[in-house]
């Protein structure tokens, strides 16, 4: 062999592995449209400065679009996306038809144990951790101290719900445009039903009994619901019925609501002096019980996996680890201040004495740790869920009953009747499911 | 014999259908102004309507966030090429049903019709495999197909209506004249059903243009047209109403400029036939 024909091939071997190296990975990530997501982008010169070889596709999403869109493609190995946004509600169902990659091969440096139990825990199926937490969510209390204060009441730390009504219908001045409660009543099951299965929890109530027997026939329910319609006719906004999580944050940013029970994301928007109007006088307090050893609050993270169909697992692996990990919330800290950080997914941002500094910290960390998924009820039951049950058909009958509850607070229809359709109109879909036998 | 317009009456009248049209016109006016809103402004008790402090910050967010233009020709090209792929195939088929019409005509229109009483989520898990199973999912062609097969029960409808109403002895003149079948449709039937085809040809790029099902739910990153554009700037939990407003007003704003250019042609199709 000459040497020109050696040198000419060994340039080609050369220029072979640096066409290798230099090859780009693309990776295509569906993402909900929100603050933390939204500023994760603004973010990515980090990553790309870290992971030269992986280039990632955005694909940004109203939640229920995105829902919609995502299952399709999971359900069908369609393999549009790589990384997907998905929720506590989607991982122990998906996890356990297989329809996601493991992570416990993720980087030491990840440290798995950081994660917060309750988060945790909602992302585990039979062991193995199946997306990642993005941002943790529980729902507490926010209430106006001024107007508090005024109806000559202290909010304890942990209230009751006869607290609550008492001090609704002392805050309540309509004739000012001030109601003492602003609650979700918008129908659907990540609507109304998000809030109603929450605080039905605090109530003693469950979806299903031990054999799945619906359960909406019982005295719990029916206390829930009366407690629920009463306070918001006697002091709640009127057209409540239409009222999701928007609707009434912009109600208590102008300062039309006294208290507002929901998503601990919504404090950072309460206490923005640029958006809300009431910001210094905003006080927060876990989500209320009735002594029967659960709160009304809800547990949701938003949180990352890779669907089994990806032909990019490592570099999907690659961006989680990233996007997931005690570096990127420093990043965040370090570009946009500690109170812009994803909250509630790792013990070790609520050990950090900066981040302690913000005021609904503390709250969230105790929110979500009162939350467990995995017992979620007084009575036993077989599912888990805080605010939703994970099975594949809660979705479908989760929108009917919040219509027969948002009806009842509308008033087109009696509580007593509400709770007798939501029974028989749940008792047909999972006997049609195959769970009553 | 002419009805006598008395001026209270046309005034009235004028008067109504200027209500009338700024009512429905009123969601669209509302969210361009809300484009134009502070976050905090696009949702304030009581709506603020003409006075509170303008701005484009909304548009330039929506700018550096997201691309437009990708978005926008998407949307072109989808539009465009389902409608003169759903012509290709409408026009023949409207002739033949309009100038040759057998027993089953009726039935066969009826039955194009009832394909979309269907709900097009009971199709999707097929369509979605069909689509992997070629490699459409996510292009524009894939798209093209998709609302060319779904709008072509309107075009051939409409075209079907149009036809009926030009005299098939100009066509049999044509004939004795020597014409081919193709000549016919081409330099006769065509010319005569302009106004009709230009405008099943712009309610059919407005309706492809709109379609959010299969738009959103067949794209993902590279074929995602202006739906797909307004859907990730719609947020349950978070006040972004004013970013959402920006993004809807780039979003309409060349349908809506093309609808008033050619509104006298839209309005001359759309009523051409209906007078017996």
């Amino acid at each position: 062999m000459t040497s020109t024909l050696r040198a000419l091939l060994g340039a080609c071997a050369v220029a072979g592995l640096a066409t290798v190296a230099s090859a780009e990975t693309t990776i295509t990530v569906a993402t909900v449209n929100n603050g933390d997501m939204i500023r994760m982008q603004g973010l990515m010169s980090d990553f790309y400065a870290k992971h030269p070889d992986i280039k990632v596709n955005w694909v940004t999403l109203e939640e229920n679009v995105l829902r919609q869109k995502v299952t399709t493609d999971i359900a069908t190995k369609g393999g549009q996306y790589d990384v997907m946004t998905i929720g506590t509600y989607e991982v122990p169902i998906w996890g356990k038809q297989g329809w996601l990659l493991s992570l416990d091969d993720l980087p030491a440096d990840y440290d798995v144990n950081d994660l917060l139990p309750a988060i945790r825990g909602g992302l585990t199926v039979n062991g193995h951790l199946y997306a990642s937490p993005f941002y943790g969510e529980s729902s507490m209390v926010m209430y106006r101290t001024d107007l508090m204060k005024k109806a000559g009441l202290e909010m304890p730390e942990k209230p009751t719900w006869d607290f609550i009504r008492k001090a609704a219908d002392a805050m309540t001045d309509k004739a000012a445009g001030i109601y003492g409660i602003c609650l979700r009543g918008k129908a659907g099951w990540g609507e109304n039903m998000a809030f109603l299965t929450a605080m039905s929890n605090s109530f003693g109530a469950s979806w299903f009994d031990m054999k799945w027997q619906p359960q909406f026939n019982g005295d719990a329910w029916k206390k829930t619901i009366n407690f629920y319609v009463d306070m918001m006719k006697a002091d709640g906004p009127p057209g409540a019925s239409n009222n999701g999580f928007n609707e009434n944050l912009a109600l208590f940013q102008q300062g039309k609501c006294g208290m507002w029970i929901d998503a601990t994301v919504a404090a950072s928007f309460v206490s923005d002096p640029k958006a809300s109007k009431v910001a210094s006088d905003v006080g927060f307090a876990l989500a209320p019980d009735n002594g029967l050893g659960k709160r009304g609050n809800w547990l949701w993270a938003w949180s990352l996996a890779i669907p089994a169909g990806t032909k990019h697992a490592d570099a999907a692996k690659t961006f989680i680890d990233w996007a997931t990990s005690k570096d990127y919330l420093k990043l965040v800290a370090s570009k946009e201040g500690w109170a812009n950080v994803p909250p509630g997914t790792r013990k070790s941002l609520y050990e950090n004495p900066e981040y302690a500094k913000i005021p609904f910290a503390k709250m969230t960390l105790d929110s979500i740790n009162s939350a467990d998924p995995t017992h979620p009820t007084v009575n036993p039951v077989p599912y888990v869920g805080v605010q939703f049950v994970a099975i594949p058909e809660f979705q479908g009958i989760g929108n009917d009953v919040g219509q027969q509850f948002s009806a009842a607070l509308a008033g087109t229809e009696t509580v007593d009747q509400a709770l007798a359709k939501a029974q028989e109109l749940t008792t047909r879909a999972m006997t049609k499911a195959g769970y009553i036998k | 014999m002419a009805r006598r317009v008395t001026p209270a009456r046309k005034a009235t009248v004028t008067a109504a259908a200027w209500a009338l049209g700024l009512l429905i016109f009123f969601p669209i006016l509302w969210t361009i102004l809300t484009s134009f809103k502070s976050e905090g402004d696009a949702v304030a008790i009581p709506p603020k309507f003409l006075f509170f402090h303008w701005t484009l910050e909304n548009y330039a967010v929506v700018n550096q966030r997201s691309d437009y233009l990708l978005h926008f020709w998407n949307s072109v090209v989808i539009s465009f090429g389902s409608t003169f792929a759903g012509l290709l195939i409408a026009i023949p088929a409207a002739w033949a049903m309009a100038f040759v019409p057998g027993r089953k005509t009726k039935d066969v229109l009826m039955w194009m019709l009832s394909t979309k009483m269907m709900p097009s989520v009971g199709v999707l898990v097929p369509i979605y495999l069909l689509f992997r199973n070629t490699g459409l999912l996510d292009t524009r062609i894939g798209l093209v197909i998709i609302l060319t097969l779904i709008d072509l029960p309107i075009i051939v409808w409409m075209l079907y209506t149009y036809f009926k109403e030009i005299p098939g002895e100009i066509l049999e003149a044509a004939r004795m004249d020597g014409a081919g079948l193709r000549d016919e449709i081409i330099h006769v039937l065509t010319p005569m059903a302009v106004p009709g085809i230009a405008s099943t040809l712009l309610l059919n790029v407005i309706l492809a243009w709109n379609e959010a099902f299969w738009t959103l739910n067949l794209t993902a990153a590279k074929a995602a047209p202006l739906t797909a554009f307004i859907a990730s700037y719609s947020s349950p939990e978070g006040l972004f109403y004013a970013k959402l407003s920006a993004a809807s007003t780039m979003a309409i704003a060349p349908i809506l400029i093309l609808g008033w250019f050619s509104q006298k042609q839209l309005v001359r199709g759309l009523t051409f036939g209906a007078v017996k």
